[in-house]
């Protein structure tokens, strides 16, 4: 089937078998490998994206649902998307992205994308941003690495900047930041 | 200096923020990780990131039985094999073995199936939809033999050991307390979030590259030199951005990449062989279950005065790294404690379950949960708290060893105990729960208990492990003027490509962002042994200073100035310098493989946590609340890194003490999947506090020991404790699973 829908803001047309799964229309037809597949079963939140905004699992979303929807993967995140030529540098971060580097939040990584879009999409939600609420959006995804203890930090710290960004008047960014 | 855990300032209330965050690391909190923002927007690129056009998959077809003769291999005749390749033994080149420590382990099964997922037949195809075709086309014919699947009944011991110091008699003799136990340890999974994963390229010599998730590039880079007959230029490995490692990517990579090697040659085109997270649980190498027995004397003045401690650990149907990990957990048994009369006797045997390998602790925590068990067991029966007991017996500097070493340095037993207990109020929390559980009535729901634990692990290889694997690791000033470290050792989450910068800049003396680090690519970088052990900051850390202090020399003695103002000239003059460090023993560390004497470790780490647990009287479900760990690291690099290290290996360790768990039937794992192998989540997950001390090993130029491995010591037994403290029963094996609290519990009210 035909399927048209917005990848981090990019229109999107392809045509591909309706039961192919979100996850390798992203990484194989798209080429945006940032989004991770670590068990594909539901299980372990490495493929996390948005869709529309909700925290989904790519590994179970099949491209006839994303329809006429939008997709934000790890790689919109960044306020200046890294290429090729230009690698990836701290600058380039979101307000999230960056409260992970600094607390040390991702060791591995591979669990990084899933856990940033869970944490993008909690941070969206305004909710307040305390230890037990921060725990229940990230339950879906699993780190090997990091015991949890500073990816909690990193989105602790980066709500508590959005809070003082959002007191001093209205000047985010598409990507949250203040 | 001890470094506390010190949160970064936030930015004061009404504080104007910067358009974009300011770069640059929190004050005191080291620099940021190198490979962060990679990974922070996805463009990090792990091995199934990798594209290679026109680049083929490969499948493995594996042994459903645990045991079996293999009769044949047909290839259903009505399928059109010319599209895809199969590999079978008959197709590899040299020995059918996997480099390891016995020769022992097949590529690919021949006469005998020794375990359920064994690897017999390999097939590639170019799109996945042919490929399962094909692999459904393959027969294979087996007759079943009777496997053997209980370690204790195998007959067939791969290793064994025996340290004995004192006289054992003479010492149960004086003891007016013995206490016994039995321990059961089962199978823990690694369970890094990405899979094990490998791609292999023809190179045009007619050797082969390899792509993949690994610890070590220099065992895939033997075995490929080994079993496909090829040069070390025409074997290259190089190593692909790696998500987590934890052990299980230390020698099971040296099979997967063999196998995606055999098909890229037989295909000539690049094969890629990404595991799934079934494949990966079901064939990949797990913990070691492990069945410790201990006799312990106490004399009638509270002394230890003997121990006796049997261990036989399963070690699957090959040998892999038995060998170390038998070693590495029967010098641990003992715990830190000091005692005169000590008899350790252990072996690796065979069943036929899948082969164990490397895990995060290596055998010790294994030993050590037992060993910490058995002090809590004797601290109830004297009456006495388990701090006051572990702090009359801890080793303190000047002590003895059971293989006879003295430690003479670097010994803080004392002060992670002290630090750990101190946090985390252990004696006034327990006062409070023994009087709760006093009070307790029988409709009580619920009950909170404390637990304590204390370990030491030995930092870098066993024995005469270091000497032999004799590293080099170098540094470079090339022509052009950079400066480049030069290192085998694998970034894999734990920090490398970060704390190595650190050191080179602050031995050279020059900003961080001027140093280089090499990419893991055995055609670039020397082996400086593998990314295991804890062994990488120290061993590999202090060979890199000590290259750099070599450098520094030469350059400075030639430009008559200080490097950081001098080197490029220097390059501009003298073309490119580099220096090759290779190990050296450490002075006066000795050790005699064959009597196990002498010093088995360097240096050791110390290691203690406390924690604190929540049981469901109803239900026996225990909620870990909050783990205080105190692990002294000899010297922090990097605190957050550091900290990173020892949340996670917490963590590891409460999953290993709650939830982890392995159900066998008849030799294949029955729970191979996530959603029925469960690790925690971050609702599992306890507060965790970090407390790093710092007891610096004289025999590293920058004193540091290592991190990785200690808190996977004390994690399990510091949560048994606390439910114990709680619920009043002793849970002896792992993991302290509702129904086994349960039973106990019931056990206990009928007594």
């Amino acid at each position: 089937m035909t399927v048209r829908f917005v990848v981090n803001d990019d229109p999107v047309e392809l045509t591909v078998p309706g039961a192919r799964r979100l996850l390798d229309v992203l990484r194989e037809e798209l080429g945006l490998t940032g989004t991770k597949e670590g068990c594909g079963e539901g299980e372990c939140g490495a493929c996390t994206v948005l869709l529309d905004g909700e925290v989904v699992d790519a590994c179970l979303v099949p491209i006839s649902q994303v329809d006429g929807h939008t997709v934000q993967t790890v790689e919109g995140l960044a306020a200046r998307r890294p290429s090729v030529d230009r690698p990836a540098a701290p600058d380039d971060l979101n307000q999230l992205q960056w409260a992970f580097l600094e607390t040390g939040g991702a060791q591995c990584g591979i669990c990084t994308p899933g856990m940033l879009m869970a944490g993008q999409a909690f941070l969206a939600s305004g909710a307040p941003a305390t230890d037990a609420a921060i725990r229940e959006a990230i339950a879906g995804n699993l780190c090997r690495c990091t015991g949890y203890t500073k990816i909690i930090e990193a989105i602790a710290l980066a709500a508590t900047r959005r809070d003082q960004a959002e007191s001093l008047g209205p000047t985010s960014d598409h990507a949250g930041r203040p | 200096m001890p470094v506390g855990r010190t949160a970064p300032a936030p930015p004061a209330p009404g504080t104007v923020l910067p358009d974009t965050p300011t770069p640059g690391p929190a004050p005191g909190r080291g620099p940021l990780r190198r490979e962060g923002p990679a990974k922070l927007t996805g463009t990090a690129l792990y091995t199934d990131d990798l594209v290679f056009p026109g680049a083929w998959h490969g499948a493995t077809i594996r042994s459903t039985e645990a045991r079996a003769r293999l009769l044949a291999i047909e290839l259903d005749p009505a399928f059109d094999w010319s599209k895809v390749v199969v590999v079978t033994a008959g197709d590899i080149p040299g020995p059918n073995i996997v480099n390891s420590i016995q020769d022992d382990q097949p590529i690919l099964a021949t006469d005998e199936i020794r375990h359920h997922a064994e690897p017999i037949v390999l097939v590639a195809a170019p799109d996945r939809a042919l490929l399962r075709q094909a692999v459904g086309q393959v027969i294979v014919r087996t007759e079943p033999l009777a496997p053997v699947l209980d370690p204790l009944a195998s007959d067939r011991v791969f290793v064994h050991y025996e340290i004995e110091t004192g006289d054992l008699a003479a010492g149960f003799a004086e003891a007016t307390l013995v206490i016994e136990g039995e321990y059961r340890v089962g199978h823990q999974e690694q369970l890094y979030i990405e899979n094990n994963a490998m791609i292999a390229v023809p190179r045009a010599d007619g050797g082969v590259a390899v792509h993949g998730s690994l610890q070590c590039p220099y065992y895939v880079h033997n075995a490929l030199k080994r079993s496909l007959l090829l040069t070390d230029e025409q074997a290259q490995v190089v190593q692909a951005e790696t998500g987590g490692g934890f052990g299980g990517k230390e020698e099971y990579p040296s099979i997967l990449a063999l196998h995606a090697a055999l098909l890229a040659r037989a295909c000539g085109r690049p094969v890629r062989m990404i595991y799934d997270r079934h494949e990966d649980i079901a064939a990949t190498t797990k913990r070691h279950p492990a069945v410790v027995r201990y006799r312990s004397g106490v004399a009638a003045d509270g002394r230890l005065v003997a121990q006796d401690i049997e261990i036989v650990m399963d070690a699957g149907a090959y040998c892999t790294l038995s060998p170390v990990v038998l070693s590495r957990g029967t010098l641990h048994a003992g715990g830190p404690y000091a005692c005169p009369n000590v008899r350790i006797r252990s072996r690796a045997v065979a069943t036929n379950t899948p082969p164990n390998g490397a895990f995060r602790g290596f055998g010790a925590p294994q030993t050590e949960f037992a060993a910490e068990m058995q002090v809590n067991r004797i601290a109830e029966a004297l009456g006495e708290s388990p701090l006051d007991l572990r702090r009359r017996w801890l080793y303190r500097p000047g002590d003895t060893t059971p293989t006879g070493q003295v430690l003479r340095e670097s010994v803080a037993a004392e002060e992670v105990l002290e630090r750990a207990a101190e946090a985390a109020e252990f004696e006034r929390v327990r006062a409070r729960t023994a009087g709760d559980r006093a009070q307790r009535g029988p409709d009580a729901r619920s009950a909170h208990g404390i637990g304590l634990a204390l370990a030491w692990h030995g930092a870098g290889f066993t024995g005469s492990g270091e000497v032999h694997l004799a590293s080099v690791a170098s540094v470079e000033l090339t022509a052009d003027g950079r400066l480049v470290i030069l290192i085998g050792s694998t970034e894999m989450g734990q920090g490398t490509k970060t704390i190595f910068p650190q050191l080179v800049a602050d031995a050279l003396g020059v900003p961080m962002d001027d140093v280089e680090f090499a990419p893991q690519d055995t055609a670039l970088v020397p082996d400086s042994g593998p990314t295991v052990a804890s062994r990488t900051a120290m061993v590999v850390g202090g060979l890199v200073i000590e290259a750099c202090r070599r450098l520094r020399a030469v350059v400075e003695e030639r430009s008559g100035g200080p490097f950081a103002d001098t080197y490029r000239a220097d390059a501009g003059t003298h073309g490119a310098t580099r220096i090759d460090q290779h190990f050296r023993p450490y002075p006066g560390v000795d050790f005699d493989d064959t009597t196990y004497r002498g010093d088995a470790y360097p240096a050791f780490g110390w290691a203690s946590a406390v924690a604190e647990v929540d049981v469901d009287l109803d239900t026996g479900e225990v909620a870990v609340r909050s783990v205080v760990a105190a692990d002294d690291v000899g010297r922090v690099i990097h605190p957050v890194l550091a900290e990173g290290q020892v949340e996670g290996g917490t963590l590891q360790a409460v999953g290993y003490a709650t939830i982890e768990e392995i159900k066998l039937h008849d030799g294949r794992y029955l729970n191979d999947r996530l959603a029925t192998y469960l690790i925690p989540t971050a609702l599992d997950a306890p507060r965790i506090s970090t407390i790093l001390v710092e007891a610096p090993f004289s025999g590293a130029p920058h004193g540091a020991k290592g991190i990785g491995e200690l808190p996977m010591d004390v994690g399990a037994p510091a949560v048994v404790a606390a439910i114990h403290d709680a619920t009043g029963v002793w849970i002896h094996d792992l993991p302290a699973s509702p129904e086994r609290i349960l039973a106990a519990m019931d056990t206990l009210v009928r007594r």
